[in-house]
């Protein structure tokens, strides 16, 4: 059923309406803004939206959960962004939050409870693996049948949150030959945007680490690079365009792999 | 009476021995405790077993197999081959030999076990050595270990190679001894298991009684000296984590990697900001200083990252796993820590000196010892946590400096000064309008 319009209430527009909904997708700031990013928003809401799951964002009551600036040092300015957004959470009394940044997770999940936010918080590969395990997802082999995909870890689901295993189910899911890197789940190499690298020039070195890793992505002779997170999408795309292998890795985020694989 | 001036002799070399390497784990001690408090006494379940698998264990030592089997050979062999010390100890004080050997069947196995771990060790420390200085491990060559961690690391694995060899020369004469018929023995009964030390033996064949048993008494004497100097050089190089493994591993983070620590202090402000009906002239509980953000120096530190200083061997594992070293940055988790403990120590023989007083020497753990170079070039992986065999947390170190030179001196990087400009003024690290935040949705 592929169509092109996404349903996508909002918070304010549900309780206006007198409904809640069963889980509030947080977009974050790159799914919200970045082109490449709202490629992946879109395709999870299709996902969302085919699977008749109940949901709603904040829309424009969204802000940053303040971790690029926590990461930064930041403390102030994370932690203001933290209880402003914990008072518009609150507000709405949100019980449960999905979402498709591992940076927003990890800051929603571990670092806003001490502050007043306390939420059942997850990834959307695994919101995903529990639509699959309670029947309300399929995913189709057809596309991706035999296609040798490898996995990049995003530290901030791996090793941060010890998240490894559902983004894999997923993808074998797909029929699909996973391959691992040399260095992955524990001993993943970083994608080089984490800690707000993402948004400054690298200190003098030899290398970037996105070629770094897209090197030992590439080793792997995948025809796909699965991410889960924006940031490493990006830092991995300019990685394979560096190579000049664009033409034949791609690199897409788990949602995007399910959504096209399931015509959506 | 000869016997009785060794014993006496013994006494003084043990006492001396123990008491100076007591004086310095006061030292150690009083160090960690300038570290600022963080409550790391809960959960001690969790924490237990943290300690019996990773210290005791060695559950990460063995994530590379190789150096991981061999630290394993020298690891039981020390803690194995210290029942045998006890025994030296007892026998050195009270003129007995083998004391233990009344156990029988029991003492043939222990000490045919000790040797068999004793000739390992040997083997171990001698690939260690090879991985070291031939085979040149890069890790082992970074620019941090140049100089005395260089030295350091290879005068433990001499000390241990001298060790066991004295040990297992003193078995070989006191083997030749017991089955060499000599009348004139009343001393050497016959005890032990010799599995590998009766090959040594061989050497001695052609020896009469007097020189096996100088042999004997001088291997026997070398080798609990040596013992006891090694004890006392471990205060000195960066061996420590023999000791310190386990507590460090007790009182490591037990929390998701990736949940960094709410500074409480901002944390009052900024619900005192918040809150439209706090009153901003209200003189806070506690008069005095404004708490200090973030770490400059060792003291802004918590007890555990000085532990966690102290404990650090060097094994660079951390550093290999770095992706900003791994591409050539001037970070290095390892220098890090070492910097830590280099400045700890600065900071301390400043308090002995001074009558327990620190004197300011106009210089701190960041920019004398650390550089901004080093703090900006992290990117919050955690692989430097991941990697470390004893649960070292160099990252917790790296965010408190960079709260420091944010907070306090208001000097990130400019790119991130405009990040962060962007989310104050915008709710997003770019400079998008946050009313635009659901536009995607209409570009289907």
């Amino acid at each position: 059923m592929s169509n092109n319009t996404l349903y996508v209430p909002t918070m304010a527009e549900l309780m206006a309406s007198g409904k809640t909904p069963e889980v509030l997708f947080w977009v974050g700031c790159a799914g919200s803004f970045d082109d490449r990013a709202k490629k992946i928003t879109k395709a999870f809401v299709k996902i969302l939206n085919n699977a008749n799951i109940n949901f709603a964002v904040l829309g424009t009551e969204e802000s940053c959960t303040g971790d690029p600036a926590k990461r930064a040092g930041n403390e102030f300015l994370f932690q203001m962004q933290a209880m402003t957004n914990i008072e518009v959470l609150n507000a709405y009394e949100v019980k449960k939050v999905v979402t498709t940044c591992p940076h927003c997770f990890n800051t929603l999940k571990n670092e806003y409870p001490s502050l007043g936010g306390n939420y059942e918080v997850v990834h959307h590969t695994q919101f995903l693996n529990d639509l699959l395990k309670e029947g309300k997802l399929t995913v189709e082999g057809g596309t991706y049948k035999g296609k040798k995909i490898t996995f990049h870890d995003p530290c901030y689901l791996g090793r941060a949150n010890n998240v490894y295993e559902a983004p894999r189910l997923l993808i074998q899911k797909l029929e699909a030959e996973l391959i691992e890197m040399k260095n992955c789940k524990q001993k993943g190499l970083c994608c080089g945007a984490g800690g707000s690298q993402m948004f400054k020039e690298s200190e003098k070195g030899t290398k970037d680490i996105n070629v770094e890793r897209t090197e030992q992505a590439l080793e792997t002779k995948p025809e796909i690079i699965a991410a889960g997170c924006p940031f490493c999408n990006t830092m991995l795309t300019d990685g394979v365009k560096a190579k000049e292998k664009e033409d034949t890795v791609k690199v897409y985020d788990i949602a995007e792999l399910i959504s096209n694989a399931n015509n959506l | 009476m000869d016997h009785l001036i060794d014993n006496i002799l013994f006494a003084i070399v043990l006492f001396a021995g123990v008491s100076f390497f007591i004086l310095n784990v006061k030292k150690l001690v009083r160090n960690i405790k300038l570290g600022k408090s963080v409550n790391r006494y809960d959960n001690s379940k969790a924490r237990w077993k943290n300690m019996a698998l990773i210290a005791l264990g060695q559950q990460k030592m063995v994530r590379r197999p190789v150096a991981g089997i061999l630290h394993i050979f020298v690891y039981v062999g020390f803690i194995i081959i210290n029942i045998e010390v006890l025994e030296i100890i007892i026998d050195g004080l009270f003129n007995t030999h083998r004391v233990f050997s009344f156990l029988g069947t029991l003492y043939n196995f222990l000490i045919g076990s000790f040797e068999i771990l004793a000739f390992l060790v040997i083997v171990a420390v001698v690939v260690f050595w090879i991985r070291r200085n031939i085979v040149r491990l890069q890790r082992f060559w970074k620019p941090e270990m140049k100089g005395w961690p260089k030295n350091d690391g290879n005068i433990i694995l001499y000390f241990e190679m001298v060790l066991m060899t004295l040990f297992l020369t003193m078995n070989a004469a006191d083997y030749a001894i017991q089955h060499g018929h000599f009348t004139e023995n009343h001393h050497y009964a016959i005890a032990g298991a010799f599995p590998i030390s009766s090959y040594i033996s061989n050497l001695f064949s052609t020896m009469n009684y007097g020189s096996l048993v100088i042999i004997e008494r001088v291997c026997w004497w070398l080798h609990i000296v040596g013992i006891l100097v090694f004890l006392n050089y471990l205060y000195y190089s960066k061996h420590l984590h023999i000791l310190l493994a386990f507590p460090n591993t007790y009182f490591a983070n037990l929390e998701p990697k990736g949940k960094f620590t709410n500074v409480e202090a901002v944390t009052n402000e900024v619900k005192l900001m918040m809150d439209p009906d706090a009153d901003p002239f209200a003189t806070s509980e506690d008069e005095g200083e404004p708490e200090k953000f973030g770490a400059s120096d060792v003291t802004d530190l918590n007890w555990v990252q000085l532990l966690n200083s102290y404990t650090c061997t060097e094994c660079g594992r951390c550093t290999s796993e770095c992706p900003a070293n791994q591409t050539g940055k001037a970070l290095s988790p390892r220098k890090i820590m070492m910097d830590t403990r280099d400045r700890l120590e600065e900071v301390g023989n400043s308090i002995n000196k001074n009558n327990g007083e620190f004197v300011d020497d106009g210089k701190t753990l960041l920019n004398d010892y650390i550089s901004k170079e080093e703090i900006w070039a992290c990117t919050s992986c955690n692989a430097c946590v991941e990697a470390c065999p004893v649960n070292i947390d160099p990252l917790s170190i790296i965010t408190e400096m960079r709260r420091y030179l944010v907070m306090e001196e208001s000097a990130a990087p400019t790119e991130l000064n405009n990040m962060m400009t962007n989310i104050e003024n915008n709710g997003a690290p770019w400079p998008y309008n946050q009313m635009d935040r659901l536009n995607w949705k209409e570009e289907a």
